[in-house]
């Protein structure tokens, strides 16, 4: 089982390498969609990686008013 | 029409395989010029049935397949009309797409939706017409109408319920969640899952190989194992048409057309 802050690294690198950022470049704590420049849509591909990534099932609607790394990887440990 | 190039969509046939594309932006919304496109397609099926096996519905949208209905449109439409005339454009739009959906599904062909990105509501409708489902990993399914505190329209449920277990059309329908391709193919739903980028091409393989059988066999098989489930598809209209009567649909129309988000589909 994946610790919270392995969890949380693992986001931060699918979140870069899908949006081509560097890794470097995001932190635990940003908004994700002002930090990436995303729409609900591009959030939806990101959801789909850390479902494949993970193993996991992680509906949409847990994911609501959801706009950072660490509380998504809160939710995503929840499912581990 | 051998070939066509619409505003929103275009076919061309050859090798014994149709492929039908959809090409609206933003994400393929079905309004009523796509609709009328779809309505020019099933009046050629007649006669490109002659020469074609299979069919291949598919998206040139980086976004996905379909994303729907086109809310911003309905609600356009409808805001003003005094609540008759509002819920008859309503039934009339139902009942044409009905058609188009029950072409398609009854067409004397193997029909095969290659899914990208999001097939959501009517788009996800659309697929389910068809007789096979080949996603890319990356596309997602979902009916998010309860949201708008609607149901379906398109032959949705009907058709959902035709394929899988009724606790699957309960799930999606009463949580309004998004699935990805590889749980839609545990389900039953989706027949193949491919790599990225990659499900048009496995779509017009998986035609291809279809349209080796006998025509007459292939057509048998299929009025035998996929009857279209009318007198469902009559109820989901009433049922759609009395619920769009209600304030809240309106309300929540409202809230969509007006987002500032291109694509407002999250919950």
């Amino acid at each position: 089982m994946n610790m919270p802050e392995e969890t949380l690294n693992e986001i931060l690198r699918l979140a870069a390498a899908h949006f081509h950022v560097s890794r470097e470049q995001l932190h635990a704590d940003d908004d994700f969609f002002a930090k990436l420049g995303i729409n609900s849509l591009q959030a939806l591909e990101l959801l789909t990686r850390i479902e494949q990534h993970f193993h996991i099932e992680l509906p949409d609607y847990e994911l609501q008013g959801v706009s950072d790394f660490r509380t998504l990887a809160s939710r995503i440990q929840s499912r581990l | 029409m051998k070939n066509f190039q619409g505003k929103t969509l275009s076919w061309r046939a050859g090798d014994g395989v149709i492929e039908l594309v959809l090409d609206r932006a933003p994400c393929n919304e079905i309004g009523s010029e796509t609709l009328v496109e779809l309505e020019k397609f099933t009046a050629a099926l007649e006669s490109l049935k002659k020469d074609a096996r299979a069919l291949v519905i598919s998206s040139e949208r980086k976004e996905g397949f379909s994303a729907g209905a086109d809310l911003r449109e309905l609600y356009e439409r409808s805001r003003d009309l005094p609540p008759a005339e509002k819920n008859a454009g309503v039934r009339d739009f139902l009942l044409r797409i009905h058609r188009v959906m029950n072409a398609l599904d009854a067409a004397p062909l193997v029909t095969i939706a290659a899914v990208h990105g999001v097939a959501f509501g009517g788009g996800f409708e659309l697929a389910l017409a068809c007789d096979l489902i080949v996603a890319d990993k990356m596309a997602r399914f979902c009916f998010p109408e309860l949201r708008l505190g609607l149901i379906p329209g398109f032959g949705g449920i009907p058709r959902l319920k035709r394929d899988v277990g009724n606790a699957v059309v309960r799930d999606l329908l009463l949580t309004g969640r998004s699935i990805n391709a590889e749980k839609a193919r545990a389900a039953g739903l989706v027949s193949q899952v491919t790599a990225e980028g990659d499900a048009a091409r496995v779509a017009r393989s998986t035609a291809e190989q279809a349209a080796k059988f006998d025509r007459t066999a292939a057509i048998a098989a299929k009025r035998f194992i996929k009857p279209i489930p009318e007198e469902d598809l009559r109820r989901e209209i009433d049922i759609f048409c009395e619920l769009f009567a209600q304030p809240a649909v309106e309300a929540g129309l409202r809230k969509f057309a007006e987002s500032t988000d291109p694509l407002p589909y999250l919950p």
